[in-house]
């Protein structure tokens, strides 16, 4: 648990609770850096929730919770927001800017000077592989994966040393899917960030995933590389999660 | 900067201070008003008239506050309504007890502006009808009275049992079909005051009240006991009105407003000139012009209370969109305002602000918080969750986020909001005529007044059009400062 050691956050005894229900945990969790981890697990079963306490979008309501290698405080969080890349389910892109400023918001927030922001775009719309013609369209008159790219390159704006992605995929049609689902992860492996995405799609976890953690009810039922939960189910939910997608067609 | 400050301070504070009379809302009391602003004008005073400012209660605030000089009131209402106790016709008494209030009193003018039956002239001077007990002698009369006088305890049912009139046929009618009535013979008498336009008009006698059933409202000046101080000959030019006005003279004055259309300016003059030998300017202008001088006064009350109301009600809704609590009290205060009724809430104002555009300007504000403050909560509640999300994880701070993502998202509620107040305001703005701020309400209630369309539509047309401009001009904000992607079906 060193600050910057291969550990980018660490999860010990987390819970979160929903009134009396417990949406998480308690959950021990560690995150290695510079690399892609895979949160999956059938819907409701906490993935969503784990990723918003490690952006400080919710906290804890017990055990102790370090994003790269600093505790998630309220006076923290902000700072630390800027550390890690965030693209939650749709994008979440803001409607009333053009892709373009949506990318921009943040670093002209910071005051970043116009041609080192200029720069920074161009940079990112090749990354994400988005037309620049695209730029100054708003969300609105783009499709749904072209979407997905430019929230990419918001999470991306800052250089952040994490990026979370929540279903980044999840609304998208098949020949779209497959297309980016290659591009996001061109990306990863030429950035060599710290990676978290959740799915509930086991191909999306075997294509993505260097380390899967698949999750039941608030907990963890296995983690370790996908082909040792397919060798070695620790139980029966997870023998009966694989086999599940084994049968999709 | 400082300069010009102190221009301004000085302009307030250092020019000669103009007297003010004021008038209330009817035909025979701005005539009044303007004989007296007239009278003082002949003595070299510095005089503005505030023109019908509403009601006895406006005026009367107005008077003791100092927002205006003199105005003409009658001795009845003084008794009834404003000082309690005093007997109309006791005037030492009722001086004493104005004295108490700042206040000072003329002579009564000459003439007594009362309930009152009146006869047609003809069958009059053939009955030999003089006085209300002429009455007794005639059974047969057919009376056509007015809803009004017919309810009220010190009407109708009090006069026949003072004078023992013994008339069977009476008939409660709208005042302006009695008038048709008598004309055409199916009555032979009605109520009226003693000095309606419509005396001269109709060719009516007017009975005397011999039996002094019907209360005394003699027309008096009254007017601030430090005005003989301020412009003594200003005091003298108004007690020297009194006793010089009778019914008759003041029938005709009313009558040439009223039937001949003459204004209440030109009348006043020509009456000072012919019979007091003063000469006073009449200041003519053109529609245009009029309609203009309007124009700017009723925009200057809606712009400038709609833009206050914007830089309060905005931060307001945002407040109350962050927290529910405090919202719930900031919704409910500003919908405890609305109910407030527009007439009510100007007059309940005028001791805090006096008459002229501030009060009108705060009442318009205060109307124009329930929309925008509705509207910029009803924006912001409803951006949607992974908006609200996006922007906090992206690590902006609770400030940022309001101006960068979400005012702009509430951008068109918000607009929704300042457009409804703005067009509610063009119209609730009419009733600022009520307490002297002008705009277009001017016109409708000087036409209301003398039953001219022509008049009440120079100002509800403009109204009406400003309205409608209003609207275009939203439209137009809409489409410059509402990106497309969030105008309409998105």
């Amino acid at each position: 648990m060193t600050a910057h050691g291969p550990t980018a956050a660490s999860l010990v005894g987390v819970t979160k609770r929903y009134g009396d229900a417990v949406a998480l945990g308690p959950i021990d969790l560690d995150v290695p850096a510079g690399r892609t981890t895979v949160l999956l697990g059938p819907s409701g079963c906490g993935k969503s929730t784990l990723l918003r306490l490690i952006n400080g979008l919710i906290a804890p309501d017990e055990g102790t919770l370090r994003v790269l290698g600093e505790p998630v405080t309220p006076a923290s969080v902000e700072a630390l927001r800027r550390r890690v890349g965030y693209v939650i389910q749709e994008g979440g892109l803001f409607p009333h800017l053009s892709a373009r400023q949506n990318v921009a918001l943040l670093p002209r927030w910071l005051r970043w000077e116009t041609p080192r922001i200029d720069a920074r775009v161009a940079e990112l719309a090749a990354l994400a592989r988005l037309p620049e013609a695209l730029l100054d369209r708003h969300p609105g008159e783009l499709s749904g994966g072209q979407r997905q790219r430019v929230a990419l390159m918001r999470a991306l704006a800052l250089d952040p040393e994490m990026l979370l992605l929540d279903e980044p995929l999840g609304a998208l049609d098949p020949m779209v899917r497959a297309e980016l689902q290659r591009d996001l992860r061109e990306v990863f492996r030429t950035l060599g960030k710290t990676v978290v995405l959740v799915t509930h799609d086991l191909r999306e976890a075997r294509h993505f995933g260097d380390l899967v953690v698949l999750l039941r009810d608030g907990r963890v039922v296995q983690r370790g590389p996908l082909s040792a939960l397919e060798s070695a189910p620790s139980d029966g939910f997870v023998r009966d999660f694989l086999d599940a997608w084994r049968e999709a067609p | 900067m400082r300069w010009a400050a102190l221009l301004a301070l000085c302009a307030l504070g250092c020019a000669p201070k103009a007297v003010r009379v004021g008038s209330k809302n009817f035909t025979e009391g701005v005539i009044l008003g303007e004989v007296a602003a007239r009278a003082c004008a002949a003595r070299g005073a510095v005089t503005e008239h505030r023109r019908q400012l509403g009601g006895t209660a406006v005026l009367w605030r107005a008077l003791r506050s100092g927002e205006i000089d003199a105005y003409p009131e009658y001795t009845g209402t003084l008794a009834a309504e404003l000082l309690r106790g005093v007997d109309a016709r006791d005037l030492r008494g009722m001086r004493r007890a104005l004295a108490r209030e700042g206040v000072a009193m003329t002579a009564p003018l000459g003439f007594n502006n009362t309930y009152a039956i009146g006869v047609p002239e003809a069958l009059a001077s053939a009955r030999g009808l003089r006085t209300l007990s002429d009455l007794q002698r005639e059974p047969g009369l057919a009376l056509g009275l007015s809803h009004e006088f017919l309810d009220r305890a010190d009407g109708w049912a009090g006069l026949r049992a003072r004078y023992g009139l013994p008339q069977r046929d009476v008939r409660g009618m709208d005042h302006d079909l009695a008038y048709r009535a008598l004309s055409s013979g199916a009555i032979q008498a009605t109520d009226l005051y003693t000095t309606d336009a419509e005396i001269a008009w109709h060719r009516l006698r007017v009975l005397s009240d011999d039996r002094e059933y019907f209360p005394e409202y003699s027309a008096v000046l009254l007017y601030r006991a430090d005005l003989p101080r301020r412009s003594p000959g200003c005091a003298r030019a108004l007690e020297s009105l009194g006793g010089s006005l009778d019914a008759a003279t003041m029938i005709d004055l009313n009558d040439q407003v009223k039937r001949r259309r003459r204004t209440e300016s030109s009348v006043a003059a020509a009456w000072l000139e012919a019979h007091r030998g003063l000469r006073t300017a009449v200041a003519s202008e053109g529609r245009a012009e009029r309609v203009w001088q309007r124009t700017r006064e009723h925009l200057a009350m809606v712009l400038s209370s709609l833009l206050a109301a914007v830089l309060c009600a905005v931060p307001l809704g945002v407040a109350a969109a962050k927290r529910p609590r405090l919202g719930a009290l900031v919704l409910g205060a500003a919908g405890v305002l609305q109910t407030v009724p527009s007439l009510a809430l100007l007059v309940l104002l005028i001791p805090l602000l006096g008459i002229g555009a501030a009060p009108a300007v705060a009442a318009l504000f205060l109307y124009s918080l329930l929309p925008i403050v509705q509207n910029t909560v009803a924006g912001l509640r409803g951006i949607p969750t992974a908006l609200r999300e996006s922007a906090e994880a992206l690590g902006l701070p609770p400030f940022a986020r309001l101006r960068l993502v979400e005012l702009p998202l509430a951008l068109p509620s918000i607009l929704a909001g300042v457009k409804t107040a703005a067009v509610i305001n063009v119209g609730t703005a009419t009733l600022g005529a009520m307490v002297g701020a002008g705009g277009y309400g001017q016109p409708i209630l000087r036409g209301i007044r003398l039953d001219s369309t022509a008049t009440i539509m120079e100002g509800a047309l403009p109204a009406a059009a400003l309205a409608l401009l209003t609207q275009a001009l939203f439209a137009c904000i809409e489409r410059v400062a509402v990106p497309r992607s969030l105008r309409g079906g998105r």
